[in-house]
């Protein structure tokens, strides 16, 4: 018999990201009489289990190995796979994130399991899972269901679901585990991480900034920086300007770039075709600054300022910096 | 050297999309290459090239899949295979992986498989991480660029987009991977391809002829119902001023007063 609930605790840099903190509140809510165990793998991640206990997990096992300091597939399934077999979980939970809809899928096919990614609602009907995911380039949801027996997947997109918030009172037991691959049994080594320079992941922005054809060339991402920088937001960028080379690949939101879901996304120069749509349109607040007034981002967004930016977005940096202090 | 790019055709992305009363969709029924597809497939043919190897062009599906076969076929692949059985219908991520998997088993000599980042339409990826797994294959997900790739020392090196940067790995073949909009220009087919691929016989791989009973391809999840997107609250409030200040003014104000700031 299966019971409880099992999450994936992500760390990238030794730091638990914030969508994980958001797979334990919902593993929470989905067994509340648990028990909620969280899997914390990495090197020197000892505080991140402590954290996992203080916002909800029963007992925390932890798996701190040199082979797994950074995220890898096989290591990462391979002990997963081995701590569902041995605990039998209910229910198996992560971040729909790179690495957590990778080592989801990897250990769902290692046990048997049946698995819904990137899901925007879940409850349980009769014992089984149920979620709705947008598909279709966001156009339509999609009510799915886990249909077979032992362990089900779920992998919850970021930003979906509220995070559990820390309770310094709470206690549990950190239990260590042990991988079962030797680093010589591990076909990939990571040589290098660029990481992307004091910048915030499209994926956790609370704001984001995106600019499009409007923006006219790479000088006019400028201005549209500059009010990221006042608003602590991400830059984001249609397909139309990542095209163009205006601004590199990992910042398009769209069809064939990210999904994004902040609370505020201010598309700058961007008409706003389907495809960009696909990747934001679930913001909560949409605010679309364009010369065009008949522009389809227009009937999308909540607020709507027409004119040139490159004389809005200065006035709103400056209003933001001052207001904002 | 031996590459296979996995497929599928998807409804057209500029379709509109209705959500009928009884939970069906309706999309126009106007199919396209899965667009993150066009990359991989490219990509096979490009790899194909340098590497003096074969490139083979798989689906899983009916009939309505043979134009994106074709579509490989015409830019470049040597050889296309549909795997289909009527045990495949309503086949979920894992049954999906376990017929992709037992037929490049069937091919044999295979180094790499390469397949697009998602399916555009269900908006899922497990299949391939699945198929990795059941192969028993690295897997290399989220590629942007091949770095190198040694066809007789077996090994390949990547560079792969993640939340927070750029990874560069480096792995032993044979692997699975995924790639993304960054790794080139997609092809277009040429005149002489398209009528060298309408002239191509594909091949039908039933579930049997991958050596696969129903039970292996009994699906873990199933899709119940569609449902149509929360409706949008009011129309747009545009923003009027005398002067762009004014106007940033304003918008503070209302972001404010929405709590979004």
């Amino acid at each position: 018999m299966t019971q409880g609930a099992l999450v994936w605790i992500e760390q990238f840099n030794g730091q638990p990201t914030a969508a994980s903190w958001e797979a334990l509140g919902a593993a929470r809510t989905l067994a509340p009489d648990g028990p909620v165990i969280a899997a914390v793998f990495g090197q020197g991640v000892g505080d991140a289990a402590q954290e996992a206990i203080k916002r909800g997990a029963d007992t925390v096992l932890l798996a701190d190995d040199a082979t797994l300091a950074d995220y890898r597939f096989e290591p990462y399934v391979a002990l997963l796979a081995q701590i569902v077999e041995e605990h039998q979980p209910a229910i198996v939970l992560a971040a729909a994130t790179v690495a957590g809809r990778e080592v989801m899928a990897g250990t769902a096919a290692d046990v048997g399991g049946g698995l819904l990614t990137d899901v925007t609602e879940l409850s349980l009907e009769g014992g089984k899972l149920q979620a709705v995911r947008p598909v279709l380039g966001g156009k339509a949801l999609s009510v799915e269901a886990i249909v077979g027996d032992g362990s089900q997947f779920v992998t919850l997109r970021p930003r979906a679901f509220p995070a559990s918030e820390p309770d310094e009172n709470r206690s549990g037991e950190v239990v260590a585990v042990q991988p079962p691959l030797a680093e010589d049994a591990i076909a990939t080594k990571i040589e290098a991480t660029q990481e992307t320079g004091g910048a915030i992941s499209l994926t956790d922005a609370t704001i984001i900034v995106s600019g499009g054809r409007g923006v006219g060339g790479p000088d006019g991402f400028g201005p549209l920086r500059e009010l990221a920088d006042a608003l602590g937001a991400a830059v984001g960028a249609s397909r139309a300007a990542v095209d163009a080379g205006w601004i590199p690949y990992e910042h398009q939101v769209g069809q064939t770039g990210k999904v994004v879901a902040p609370d505020l996304y201010i598309a700058v120069g961007i008409s706003g075709a389907i495809q960009h749509q696909a990747g934001m349109r679930t913001a909560k607040v949409i605010v679309a600054i364009n010369k065009d007034p008949e522009a389809p981002i227009f009937k999308l967004a909540r607020y709507g300022i027409v004119g040139d930016l490159f004389e809005v977005l200065p006035a709103l940096t400056e209003a933001l910096r001052q207001r904002l202090g | 050297m031996h590459v296979v790019v996995i497929t599928k055709s998807t409804p057209d992305t500029a379709a509109a999309v209705t959500v009928q009363g009884d939970g069906t969709i309706d999309w126009g029924d106007s199919l396209v290459v899965n667009p993150w597809d066009e990359y991989a497939i490219t990509e096979a043919v490009l790899l194909k090239g340098n590497h003096n190897g074969t490139a083979t062009i798989l689906t899983v599906g009916g009939e309505e899949q043979q134009e994106a076969l074709k579509h490989g076929l015409a830019i470049g692949c040597d050889q296309a295979i549909r795997v289909w059985d009527d045990a495949l219908a309503g086949a979920d991520s894992f049954a999906y992986a376990e017929a992709v998997a037992a037929a490049i088993r069937k091919l044999g000599d295979v180094d790499l498989v390469i397949f697009g980042r998602e399916f555009a339409d269900t908006a899922t990826d497990q299949h391939i991480y699945q198929v990795a797994r059941k192969l028993g294959w690295t897997m290399l997900g989220s590629v942007a660029n091949i770095e190198a790739l040694d066809a007789s020392a077996k090994t390949i090196r990547v560079a792969r987009m993640i939340e927070h940067g750029t990874q560069t790995i480096s792995s032993k073949l044979p692997a699975v991977i995924s790639v993304l909009k960054d790794i080139n220009e997609p092809k277009y087919p040429t005149f002489i391809g398209i009528r060298k691929a309408a002239k191509a016989e594909i091949p039908v791989w039933s579930a049997g002829d991958l050596g696969l009973d129903a039970a292996a391809l009994q699906p873990r999840a199933e899709h119940v119902r569609y449902q149509a997107l929360p409706a949008r609250e009011g129309a747009v409030e545009i923003i009027e001023g005398a002067s762009a200040q004014e106007k940033a003014a304003k918008l503070v104000d209302k972001l404010l007063e929405e709590k979004v700031l």
